[in-house]
């Protein structure tokens, strides 16, 4: 058995244990991320700027001038820290809350490219089919994405938010 | 009985010594809340979406679970309400996390 990617440390660090392959691949997300977010005409960007008001479209133009500009920018700079920390040996909480907001955006993109469904049946059934690699890094990018998501939970004790649990939605 | 309505009561039946008066277009509705509603999709991990849940609105590891399943089973789930600004709020930092999220008026 491999060890955890990532591991929370008692002093509340989160220490990494990645590969320099991993590494490279997680500092290479960003470029290709923001070339994606360049690219007005990409259909993919309407699942990262996703509409807020669907069935109005006059306070769906008004919330993307007053929003758009900051939600790129805040998902831009979640990308900017996972690429400049892809090297560290550990990182504090914020960074590995904006590595989980980077590797999801990009697990978002190559999930629309890859036409990823509840079922899986868009998983390749041949080991000669070209979207093989792109498959793997996805399934990679999920696991490290839940083991992430696992460590960041690992911190939150029993019962934790239940005095503003009272009122129901 | 709506706000509206006190200003046309009879006085000499109601007597009251002040008596709201509605205002040429003033929204009767006011207090109507907004939704934000989360809609699944296959990318979001069901761990991730719990987590979000948690991490953005406070809730229980129990209520957040519970919202990320009504999320995959029923494809949808009302995830917080309040006024258009707080809702606008929740979307965009659900945004932030990839979560699909829209919103409007309640019914």
């Amino acid at each position: 058995m491999t060890s955890s990617p990532i591991r929370r440390a008692p002093d509340g660090r989160f220490k990494l244990s990645l590969s320099p392959e991993e590494r490279d691949l997680l500092a290479g997300l960003a470029p290709r991320m923001r070339e994606v977010f360049a690219d007005s005409e990409d259909p993919v960007l309407q699942r990262l700027l996703p509409v807020a008001y669907p069935d109005d479209a006059d306070r769906q133009t008004e919330y993307r001038l007053l929003v758009q500009d900051e939600l790129m920018e805040s998902q831009l700079g979640a990308l900017a820290v996972l690429e400049e920390t892809a090297g560290a040996d550990d990182l504090d909480e914020e960074q590995v809350l904006a590595w989980m907001r980077a590797i999801n955006q990009v697990r978002l993109v190559m999930g629309s490219r890859l036409g990823v469904s509840e079922d899986g049946s868009e998983n390749p059934t041949s080991t000669d089919d070209p979207r093989l690699p792109a498959f793997a890094v996805y399934h990679y990018l999920s696991e490290l994405q839940d083991d992430i998501v696992g460590e960041l939970s690992a911190g939150e004790g029993p019962g934790d938010g239940a005095e503003r649990d009272a009122g129901e939605i | 009985m709506s706000p509206a309505r006190l200003s046309v009561a009879p006085a000499e039946v109601t007597a009251p010594t002040e008596v709201r008066e509605p205002e040429i277009g003033q929204d009767v509705r006011p207090d109507k809340p907004w939704v934000v509603i989360v809609w699944n999709d296959p990318v979001n991990l069901m761990s991730y979406v719990a987590f979000v849940f948690q991490k953005l609105f406070g809730y229980s590891k129990a209520k957040a679970n519970k919202l990320m399943l009504d999320v995959h089973q029923k494809g949808k789930a009302v995830v917080s309400s309040g006024t258009r600004e707080k809702a606008e709020l929740d979307v965009f930092r659900l945004h932030e996390h990839g979560l699909w999220a829209t919103m409007e008026h309640d019914e």
